[in-house]
């Protein structure tokens, strides 16, 4: 088959000619936390982390929402969790948020929080060498002090291993 | 019931870093080659299925519209569908349906990615994918949602990264025969394993490139392809799924949403045993693991097996169970919305006998193709058949 494929590849230093425009655009959101974020995220202020149980499916979802997607029906039973969870995966990032190459990875993980079936949020690890990372690991939060807090995922600054844990 | 609906036409740029040509001149020059091979006109053309990622990779918005003349849809019936990194695949169904529908009898199918624009790297227009309230604060990076990924896959079955990397050299090696192909290369397995750690276990070379490029399909109702051709290629299984956006609770070791996509397809398909009954695969594999990932998903395989198959030889190009024959995202380039109708060209191809260098032995008469995307949650797949 000879075919001639159209395209055109540019070699790195032509496009160093390219017709550029830089601009900073004024991108600030201010998002409505919605009915169950809100709660979670007031939870995270008081130092604790909250779920919800649906009834139908008897789920406890966190994050939590304001329905189930699955019974699709509103959930309203709050409950207060742990903090304290397990590792359910995890990787080990020399990338900051914008590719940038860092010296010191950020570890970030998926934490199953105790008492919640095996549901949980992203989260990064904190006070480990990254070699002795585990799956299951069994780890707690470490809250920012009470005063520093303002009702942001960060208000948890990462979750550390448990002593005495597995 | 659903018409028939034939594949008549193909035609893609090649993939590259960076592509002198403009996303609209791409879209064109795909589209051309598409329509020059089918032996129609674009008089003959009644719609157009348009897909192209977000508008923040090139930094214009409202780009369907801005790339619809170079797709052929200047003043035609025309819409743009999205899906993350499913899209390119999905394109395939979005046009089948304009005809299986019998609202047209032809229909272009046209996907054009450029991801060069975007400076210094794309991946700034990739961060707003996470939860806008519980996770960007975390400063997440888009790598780490695979790399978390890959080391549950990993840990749920006790794969060796060696056995992944094989993914990636057989994919290089596949594109060296593939003439659009931006990374076609021969590469061992110790050159993915020594390649930089971006975010454990992710390395530099278990990663598909950043590409330009452009595909494209002419689609036609069975009336129209007996007519103009004596080898229409037939779309006989579309399927597509989707999962909810709160990834952290589903077991990452497995893409259920795939697996329900291809159900639909094979359903459709009157495929009952995949593995016998599929000649052929193009599962999506923007990193290596995700080939793997897909093959479960896809049923090829049971769950755990993809890398012992691989490894085996299976799903080498003259394998039982050829995989990625044409060198895939790792390989040919990973324009996103465009890889997947590439995928549906080598299918295309394959059916026909057409594909050259890179032809699997053996009369390939069914082939499979898959694109997923978004975040982790969307599945897209295409059977077609000679
Ligand atoms: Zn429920």
């Amino acid at each position: 088959m000879a075919k001639e494929y159209p395209g055109t590849p540019l070699k790195s230093k032509d496009f160093k000619k390219a017709l550029k425009t830089k601009y900073t655009p004024s991108a600030e959101y201010a998002w409505s936390a919605g009915q169950a974020i809100n709660s979670f995220l007031n939870g995270l202020k008081e130092g604790r982390i909250l779920g919800i149980k649906c009834r139908g499916c008897k789920r406890i979802l966190v994050p939590p929402r304001a329905f189930c997607e699955e019974c699709f029906i509103s959930v309203e039973d709050w409950v207060e969790l742990k903090d304290t969870g397990r590792v359910n995966t995890f990787a080990i990032s020399y990338l900051d948020t914008m590719a940038n190459r860092i010296k010191k990875p950020i570890i970030p993980a998926v934490i199953e929080i105790d008492g919640a079936g095996g549901n949980g949020f992203l989260h990064i690890l904190g006070e480990v060498d990254p070699k002795k990372v585990k799956f299951g690991m069994k780890v707690k939060a470490v809250w920012k002090p009470a005063k520093e807090r303002k009702g942001d995922i960060t208000d948890i600054k990462y979750f550390k291993p448990l002593k005495g844990g597995d | 019931m659903p018409r028939r609906v034939a594949v008549i036409g193909a035609g893609m740029t090649k993939f590259m870093r960076r592509a002198k040509e403009t996303p609209k001149e791409l879209a064109f020059e795909a589209t051309r080659m598409a329509l020059n091979s089918s032996g129609l006109e674009l008089n003959d053309i009644e719609a157009v299925a348009l897909g192209t990622a977000p508008d923040a990779f090139d930094g214009v918005h409202m780009k369907g519209e801005y790339l619809s003349d170079g797709a052929g849809s200047f003043l035609k019936p025309y819409t743009r569908s999205f899906v993350g990194g499913g899209t390119g695949v999905f394109c395939g169904a979005h046009g089948w349906w304009h005809i299986a529908s019998g609202m047209f009898d032809t229909c272009l199918v046209v996907a054009e990615e450029k991801m060069s624009s975007a400076h210094p790297h794309p991946q700034g227009a990739f961060l707003t994918i996470f939860d806008n309230l519980i996770e960007r604060n975390l400063g997440p990076n888009l790598v780490w949602i695979f790399a978390l990924e890959m080391n549950r896959y990993m840990k749920a079955h006790d794969i060796k990264k060696e056995d992944i990397a094989l993914v990636s050299v057989k994919n290089k090696g596949n594109a060296l025969d593939h003439p659009c192909a931006q990374l076609g290369m021969k590469i061992t397995v110790e050159d993915v394993l020594n390649s930089e750690v971006l975010a454990y276990p992710v390395q530099r070379l278990d990663i598909s490139p950043t590409s330009d490029g452009a595909a494209a399909l002419v689609l036609a109702s069975e009336e129209v392809a007996k007519r103009v051709t004596d080898d229409p290629i037939w779309i006989e299984g579309v399927g597509w799924n989707v999962d909810t956006t709160i990834w952290t609770n589903r077991d990452l070791y497995y893409p259920r949403y795939v697996e329900y996509a291809a159900r639909m397809a094979y359903k459709m398909a009157g495929i009952h045993n995949p593995p016998k009954d599929i000649d052929f695969a193009e599962p999506y594999d923007p990193f290596d693991y995700k080939e793997l990932h897909h093959m479960e998903g896809l049923q090829l395989c049971k769950k755990g097996e993809a890398p012992i198959l691989t490894r085996e030889g299976v799903t080498a190009r003259d394998g039982d169970l050829p995989t990625c024959p044409s060198g895939g995202a790792l390989g040919v380039g990973n324009p996103i919305a465009a890889t997947g109708v590439m995928k549906l060209c080598e299918l295309f191809w394959q059916l026909r006998g057409e594909a050259g260098k890179r032809q699997i032995p053996g009369d390939p008469r069914t082939g499979v193709a898959q694109a997923w995307g978004d975040l982790m949650q969307v599945g897209t797949v295409v059977v077609m058949r000679r």
